[in-house]
């Protein structure tokens, strides 16, 4: 017998005899014989559970997965979530259960998304948001096919150079394949150039445009005017935002965004090696019919009681098949249910204290390593968040190996001289201060 | 479950002041964000809830009472693959020794990680008969994209630009015609015969009609009636005759463990869900995995990043190999989920896994016989890990298969999937897996007999159905017609 199988050999007597077989192998005899396999997997043996936790145990030791000091960002961020999160994500009746199909038994889920929705739809300042996405990258491609299908007679969409490259990099593969063509706006001290998006716009056919805020260099741009330039095309104007500074920042709503798309993992999802987090869309509400993925929507059951339920379901690929807005299927809906619960604990206030103490401790970072002689601000003069860029007069590489030796993440390299550096609110003033003091002893 | 209905939404709860976090005092408040230009805050804060700390642990606590997972009760899912989501497997992919790594950290630093996504992706190459797995994709549509853009990037390696074409069986997913669509692909679909399985003459005429602007075809085995293609040697060899290749969709993957691979009958491309066949848990709706691979000769093609290992400094890396696709996401895809993959093979190990698709297949093979005198079957002979019925035998109670998925609620069962497959009106779509016991099995069987007892002699009973679930049968109609979709316009009504 095996844990996970609960056939004893009586089970399996009785029940071939009721399907009129003699073994389980009879019931693949309308498999051709040549596509039987008869070999065995070269896979290891079973593992009891004492050798499984060894097993990992091991492949965890210090030397196979350090746990540094993380000073990284570049998309995933080392935010605190209080204890409630994890561990209420956990009940097993979210865990285990299926895409809320049957609404009877899933008001739970159903439920968690309608504020999930709420939540997103009031951090970016726009009416709708489906149930979520895969992560922020995906989302943004989709925001860009979303775009193109919406324009009359479009031509290319416009992505901004200070979009991260990695984003960049997926909607170029969507884009591609989809056949939508691109255009790269340039960019100017690490913000968009803005003549040569006023050229793009003025040629006409821009079905879309996307950039990022903070970007991906960290910097705050100022998007004063662009949805309307875009919006004289007849384009929407998409913005890549992050959530968690969002308490703060002005929303892609006030800026005039039409789509809002980025990753939630800063809102209470550990970075577990870059997945899962979980992507989020919002829109304006003349969009919605447009939007990809799950919606939830507010109802009334048959004993008139408020209820929630799928809906708006025509956009999608198990009724529409090729003519969805897309083909994703499930949302990624246990990472939403981080996001509702971190976001209901930290709430209105705790969100904005976050981003505070992000915000104070980059720039106190920053001053510290501006005075140590050694690096210069590679984007004097722009407003940054919680991360920004330095150049480090002297080897780089070098440098972060012995940051890394100290157990310190140092951040990202993001050019032969240019480290990109994120502080969140775990980092520590006397962690500020001993990354200064080991960047300021090395020596070459 | 709960039967009665917690209704409060979290902003309901909120009391202006409440705070349910606590922050360091300690820290360089030299500056803040006053400092940003008016211009670049936004105007208000946020209308997020203000609760204190109990008050969100109490009402995430009973909204989970509102609803119904796998460790509730059985759950015979159709096309979904609902078994056990061992415990173990979360404990692991919570340690936080994994959840406290950066993506970006440098290699040596993480080599464990990479291990194991090394390891699995040629664990499920071993299982699927197939050279190299990539992990990225976050999900089973995802695999599919990816897949097909695997396909595009050879025929385009090879100039072949003619080929624009997916030939899809009508029974297929919805997931593969809308997949196809987004990768730029026409979707010419294939004719079922009247048994479900694929109409390998109209195969033969299609390819014969436009076989040079054939990228692929897609199939899914067992089908989505859960009946194996007999002829399915026959399929790949004409596709790939014709020039295409031929994709696997792993959706049903869990009937062939110990059985079959999918390497050997011929496909070229497939993508695994790791959310039904390799036992993680499916989260509500996600998060998933669908890994895709590839028989030799395609490995270049797949995604960036890509995990190797270097035999002679005995490391793992991350790459970026020339000639890739692109990129379908930032970083290595949902590793989370990874970890618990992993970790069920390594319990099952190689003399537990061949018996996953044989059980499976039992079981459902049971369910099937033993329901077959008050349920239409309209398909004759074996099935594999599912089984379809055409609704209630009896049709003049009127009772359909909507009530009878609503009356199951009643029970304490999730439904069967319902009214997918396409090809019959009262598709009744049920998915056992491996891990139900015969009790269980037969508990269900026995509330079956009686839902179809209770059509005939108190059929409005049934219609009206469910009758113990915390809230009754919603309005579709007024949810779609009006939407809905956040409290705030909720509020505005």
């Amino acid at each position: 017998m095996y844990k996970y199988f609960p056939h004893t050999e009586e089970d399996l007597k009785e029940m071939l005899a009721t399907c009129g077989v003699n073994s389980v192998h009879d019931l693949f005899a309308d498999v051709p014989e040549a596509a039987r396999w008869k070999g065995d997997y070269q896979l290891p043996e079973a593992l009891s559970e004492i050798d499984l936790r060894l097993f990992f145990e091991q492949l965890t030791h210090p030397v196979n997965a350090q746990q540094l000091i993380c000073f990284a960002g570049a998309g995933c961020y080392d935010h605190y979530a209080p204890s409630v999160v994890q561990n209420l994500v956990q009940r097993s009746e979210f865990l285990t259960s299926y895409t809320p199909y049957q609404a009877e038994i899933s008001q739970g889920t159903l439920h968690y998304i309608f504020e999930y929705q709420s939540m997103i739809a009031e951090l970016t300042g726009l009416e709708i948001s489906n149930a979520s996405m895969y992560d922020g990258a995906t989302a943004t491609a989709e925001a860009a096919l979303m775009a193109w299908a919406n324009a009359k007679k479009a031509t290319r969409v416009l992505v901004s150079e200070t979009l991260d490259p990695k984003v960049r990099r997926v909607v170029e593969t969507y884009a591609h394949y989809h056949g939508v063509p691109l255009k790269l706006i340039p960019a100017k001290n690490g913000a968009f150039d803005r003549n040569a998006l006023d050229q793009e716009l003025a040629e006409g056919g821009v079905a879309g445009v996307v950039m990022q805020q903070p970007n991906y260099y960290g910097v705050v741009e100022d998007y004063s005017g662009v949805a309307d330039a875009v919006h004289e095309q007849k384009g929407l104007f998409i913005l890549h935002a992050n959530p968690s500074d969002l308490a703060i920042l002005r929303t892609p709503g006030e800026w005039g965004a039409d789509v809002a798309v980025g990753d939630g993992q800063s809102l209470g999802i550990p970075m577990t090696f870059g997945g899962p987090g979980v992507g989020f869309m919002a829109c304006t509400e003349k969009l919605i019919r447009k939007l990809p993925g799950r919606i939830v929507g507010q109802t009334l059951d048959n004993r008139g009681q408020r209820a929630f339920v799928l809906t708006l379901q025509a956009r999608e690929q198990h009724i529409r098949r090729q003519k969805a807005t897309s083909n994703i299927c499930s949302n990624q809906s246990l990472m939403a249910l981080y996001v509702t619960i971190y976001l209901s604990v930290m709430g209105k206030q705790g969100l904005r204290e976050v981003a505070e103490f992000s915000y104070a401790g980059a720039h106190s970072l920053c001053d510290k390593l501006l005075a140590t002689g050694k690096c210069k601000l590679t984007f004097p003069g722009q407003p940054f968040f919680n991360e920004f860029c330095v150049d480090y007069d002297g080897d780089l590489d070098a440098l972060l190996a012995e940051c890394t030796e100290c157990g310190y993440l140092a951040g990202v390299k993001v050019g032969e001289h240019t480290l990109m550096i994120a502080v969140t609110e775990q980092r520590t003033p006397e962690e500020i201060e001993e990354l200064v003091d080991i960047i300021k002893e090395h020596k070459e | 479950m709960n039967r009665t209905l917690y209704g409060n939404l979290i902003f309901e709860l909120s009391k202006k002041g409440r705070k349910g976090y606590s922050l360091p005092h300690d820290y360089d408040r030299t500056h803040t964000t006053a400092e940003l230009p008016q211009a670049l805050r936004r105007k208000e804060a946020a209308r997020l809830p203000e609760c204190d700390e109990l008050t969100v642990v109490r009402h995430y606590t009973n909204l989970s009472h509102n609803n119904f997972g796998v460790n509730d009760g059985f759950y015979p899912l159709g096309s979904c693959t609902m078994k056990y989501n061992p415990v173990i497997n979360e404990e692991i992919a919570a340690m936080k020794a994994f959840a406290g790594l950066h993506p970006l950290q440098p290699a040596d630093t993480c080599q464990g990680a990479l291990e194991v996504y090394f390891n699995l992706q040629q664990s499920l190459a071993e299982l699927a008969g197939l050279s190299e797995f990539t992990l990225n994709p976050c999900a089973g549509a995802h695999g599919e994209l990816t897949g097909l853009m695997v396909i595009r990037a050879y025929h385009e390696s090879r100039r072949d630009d003619a080929r624009t074409k997916v030939l899809i069986p009508d029974s297929a997913h919805g997931t593969n015609p809308a997949s196809a669509a987004v990768c730029g692909l026409e979707v010419v679909e294939v004719h079922s015969l009247a048994d479900g399985t694929v109409d390998v003459d109209h195969l033969r005429e299609l390819l014969a009609d436009c076989g040079s602007q054939v990228a692929a075809m897609m199939m899914t085995n067992p089908n989505t009636l859960g009946i194996f293609e007999p002829r399915v040697l026959e399929i790949t060899e004409l596709v790939h005759a014709a020039g295409g290749l031929m994709y696997y969709d792993g959706a049903n993957l869990n009937a062939l463990l110990g059985e079959c691979r999918p390497g050997d009958m011929g496909f070229d491309v497939m993508h695994i869900n790791l959310h039904k066949t390799f036992s993680t848990p499916h989260g509500g709706g996600g998060p998933g995995s669908g890994p895709v691979g590839v028989r030799q000769g395609l490995e270049s093609f797949l995604p960036t990043p890509r995990v190797v290992f270097h035999e002679e400094e005995k490391q793992f890396a991350v790459d970026a190999p020339e000639g890739a696709l692109g990129s379908i996401g930032c970083f290595f895809g949902n590793f989370g989920v990874m970890l618990k993959a992993y970790a069920y093979i390594l319990t099952l190990g190689r003399e537990n896994v061949k018996n996953v698709g044989p059980l499976a297949t039992l079981n459902a093979n049971y369910i099937k016989e033993r329901l077959r005198d008050d349920f239409l079957l309209p398909i004759q002979g074996l099935c594999k890990h599912e089984v379809v019925f055409d609704g209630l035998a009896d049709k003049s109670t009127g009772v359909t298969t909507m009530d009878v998925a609503k009356r199951l609620l009643d029970y304490g069962y999730h439904a069967p999937t319902i009214y997918f497959p396409l090809l019959f009106h009262e598709s009744l779509m049920i998915e056992p897996t491996e891990n139900e016991s015969k009790e269980t099995i037969d508990a269900f069987i026995d509330v079956m007999h009686q839902i179809a007892a209770e059509a005939k002699s108190d059929p409005e009973m049934v219609k009206s159905a469910p009758h113990n679930t915390p809230i009754g049968r919603v309005d579709d109609v007024l949810a779609a017609k009006h939407p809905i979709t956040t409290y705030w316009k909720s509020i505005e009504e």
